[in-house]
């Protein structure tokens, strides 16, 4: 039997906010209460001035593997991900070979296995190799345990193939989350066009490429009755689309990312490619109506977009060098640090980090799980106050392609618990 | 001066030392030697990612006339080795002891790239879309002494017309001439302006009839030919009976109104007559200038304490 206590701390979990001190046995919660008391042989977590919530679910984490394990691999990335507090992410399928059939995906959820570090749900690619000409085999992918189908890093850009995906998926209990852009509009694009890319010289990637997917595919979700999820939005004009989407009563629901809710496009005056990510980084008016979103519900989560590159393919020039950056690690320090003058409290800020995100990838049954006896310890513990900065040699990322370094952050994760084992104990992986 | 990069990057009172010292240059560039000692020892990399005739030949000549040792490093976009990347490549040519990189690519922002990696001056020739400060330097340089106004362009009325959009010479040319005091018009449909023009110091139009007989100076960017397949204008005949300068504009002119154009040009179409017969050419000098301007950065980079004296 192995048991294991967090002490001292403030538990949050849908029904709120309490101080308690949680005892895990055989990865279960066996008890939630004040003052427990540590039995002999018992592992102790000390939670003082620290939040006990549910662990993390990331809906959208590139590990890279298999294709580009110079960039990550699914345990680099798993450890990563402990590191910034998810016992849960969902793989995305942009890999080499992609993610289009049962076995790249039970591989990718093998390697998750054996590295022990996190949940790792593969997604599935809606399109066979993600060329958006033919679908993938849906219902078994679904099957194998597929619940998020998506062709992330390009959006589907046949509206007849998308219709056709809508209505086929619609008996399969399955998601089909876009990246929303429109491809012909951003040809050779580099960064947010607008008044920087103008003076900077730098082809303009505009708003309305994500606008008008944004606007096709809710548009196609009301046709169909099928059920979307819009992947890391970035512009104050889809806020608005799926603001109405959803007053519409349409089954839509929406991710934004920590960067999109904390940089702008004028960081890219000293042509960094640290800071080139699709969708890219846009305007303060965009960043403040993707923070406001995410406090009033119209965005359900937050997804960190984690994409690590190698150094020496971000030291190309900005229009060769890939588009991504880190987010695992920092996203909780990002998110608590952008959306507090956003009105969101660090409760709301853990839904959207966790329960909320656990119920579109549909992992609700272990992770984002209340905190009561009985449930499954997939458990975060961090200090919301702490201020700290990043220091990419410490990153667990086998790559360091954070543009966050020199910029403060508030919460840090101390503990993490995946089915009541810790995976990280005082900030450090355990494996 | 560390770099010599952009325009607003140098700032006003560079760009003013800059044109000053191009006068001197200029007076070394006519003696029967041309030729000064000023940057002996020192060792000038054109590093050139993107093909060039006037400004690679510009600069080599400009290093050779202060004496400067130079190495030239061409790489066409096609041969890039994909593999190498940028900053290995720099690394690689600073380890030879090099004390400016002459800088041409296609990407615009190398530059600054490049800056981070090397303790070289960087002296951008042209990046991307982004900047190309000699050639605003230059240009500057042009009309200060066709128009004797060594002090600044007060007053002055510049037409900027054809693709600014892509063009890092309009880019540069609007910073300086607008930090220099002219009036800047530019003159192109919206499908060649860069996507926000507010806060940039221009005026903006596409009638250039209305313009043209009221401004101090014609300059006339070069119209991409490889853009024609992008759907920026419905195509060239068009294009130049908008913004072309056609003989019915040239009996618009002033008389003193200069014609300028930043080469390589496209005859028939943004320059539709023979620029020879336009009085108020001074394409040709413009050409001339670029060497005194860039022996101006080059020695206000690396030549601390030396002097322009003949060799002799």
């Amino acid at each position: 039997m192995s048991e294991l206590l967090i002490t001292g701390g403030t538990v949050i979990d849908p029904a709120g906010e309490r101080r308690a001190d949680v005892r895990v046995v055989d990865g279960a919660i066996a008890e939630v209460g004040t003052d427990l008391e540590a039995g002999d042989g018992m592992q102790v977590l000390d939670a003082t001035g620290c939040v006990v919530s549910p662990g993390f679910v990331d809906l959208h984490t590139h590990l890279r593997e298999p294709g580009r394990e110079e960039a990550e691999t699914i345990e680099t990335g798993s450890r990563a991900a402990a590191k910034g507090g998810f016992t849960c992410v969902v793989a995305m399928p942009n890999t080499d070979p992609t993610q289009d059939c049962v076995s790249v995906v039970e591989f990718v959820r093998r390697q998750g296995v054996a590295a022990g570090l996190c949940d790792v749900r593969p997604s599935g690619s809606i399109t066979v190799g993600r060329e958006g000409a033919r679908l993938t085999p849906f219902a078994e992918l679904a099957a194998a345990g597929v619940r998020i189908f998506t062709d992330d890093g390009s959006g589907v850009q046949d509206p007849l193939l998308m219709r056709r995906a809508f209505e086929y998926a619609v008996d399969l209990d399955i998601v089909l989350a876009q990246h929303c852009e429109v491809a012909r509009l951003t040809e050779g694009a580099v960064m947010h066009e607008g008044r920087c890319c103008s003076s900077f010289g730098l082809p303009g990637w505009p708003s309305i490429a994500e606008e008008l997917m944004v606007h096709r595919d809710i548009e196609l979700a009301r046709l169909t009755g099928g059920r979307v999820h819009l992947l890391h939005l970035s512009t104050a004009g889809s806020v608005e689309l799926v603001r109405r989407a959803k007053a519409d009563g349409l089954s839509v629901t929406a991710e934004a990312t920590p960067h999109h809710i904390s940089l702008t496009d004028e960081l890219l005056a000293g042509y960094s490619t640290l800071y080139k990510v699709n969708p890219p980084l846009r305007t303060m008016a965009d960043v403040e109506a993707v923070r406001a979103g995410l406090a009033d519900g119209t965005i359900d989560a937050i997804a960190t977009d984690h994409a690590p590159h190698a150094a020496e393919t971000k030291e190309q020039p900005l229009d060769q060098a890939p588009p991504g950056m880190l987010g695992l690690e920092t996203a909780l320090g990002v998110s608590l640090a952008s959306l507090e003058g956003a009105g969101m409290t660090v409760v709301d800020v853990v839904a959207a980090l966790s329960w909320k995100p656990a119920a579109i990838a549909g992992v609700d049954d272990r992770h984002g799980r209340p905190i009561a006896p009985g449930e499954p310890a997939n458990l975060t513990i961090f200090d919301p106050t702490e201020a700290w900065e990043v220091v990419p040699a410490t990153l667990a990322s086998k790559s360091k392609n954070t543009p966050y370094v020199g910029i403060p952050l508030t919460g840090k994760v101390k503990h993490t618990v995946l089915d009541g084992t810790p995976t990280v104990i005082d900030e450090t992986p355990t494996a | 001066m560390r770099h010599f990069r952009s325009i607003g990057e140098a700032g006003p009172e560079a760009v003013r030392r800059l044109l000053d010292l191009a006068d001197h240059m200029a007076e070394v560039n006519r003696r029967p030697n041309p030729k000064v000692p000023a940057l002996r020892g020192r060792t000038v990399c054109n590093v050139f990612f993107e093909d060039s005739t006037r400004t690679r030949l510009s600069f080599e000549t400009a290093a050779k006339r202060l004496s400067a040792d130079t190495m030239n490093f061409a790489v066409s976009s096609s041969s890039v080795n994909k593999g190498e990347s940028l900053r290995d490549t720099i690394e690689t040519i600073a380890a030879m002891g090099v004390d400016a990189f002459v800088i041409r690519h296609k990407s615009s922002g190398a530059p600054w790239q490049i800056g981070q990696w090397t303790n070289a001056a960087v002296v951008n020739a042209g990046d991307g879309w982004h900047a190309h400060p000699t050639q605003a330097l230059l240009d500057c340089f042009t009309i200060r002494n066709a128009f004797g106004r060594p002090d600044g362009f007060d007053g002055l009325k510049i037409a900027i017309i054809g693709d600014i959009k892509h063009s890092r010479v309009a880019r540069s040319d609007i910073e300086a001439f607008a930090m220099l005091g002219a009036d800047v018009t530019l003159v192109a449909p919206k499908t060649l302006l860069p996507p926000v023009t507010d806060g940039m110091p221009v005026t903006i139009t596409t009638d250039l009839d209305a313009v043209i007989g009221e401004v101090d100076v014609v300059y006339l960017l070069r119209m991409q030919m490889e853009r024609m397949t992008e759907a920026l204008v419905p195509n060239l005949y068009e294009y130049t009976t908008r913004f072309g300068l056609t003989p019915e504009r040239v009996t618009k002119l002033a008389e003193h109104t200069l014609i300028m154009h930043p080469g390589p040009m496209n005859r028939g179409v943004e320059v539709a007559v023979d620029p020879s017969e336009l009085p108020g050419s001074v394409i040709t000098q413009q050409v001339t200038n670029g060497i005194a301007v860039r022996m101006a950065v080059l020695f206000d980079l690396l030549g601390s304490g030396a002097n322009l004296e003949d060799e002799s």
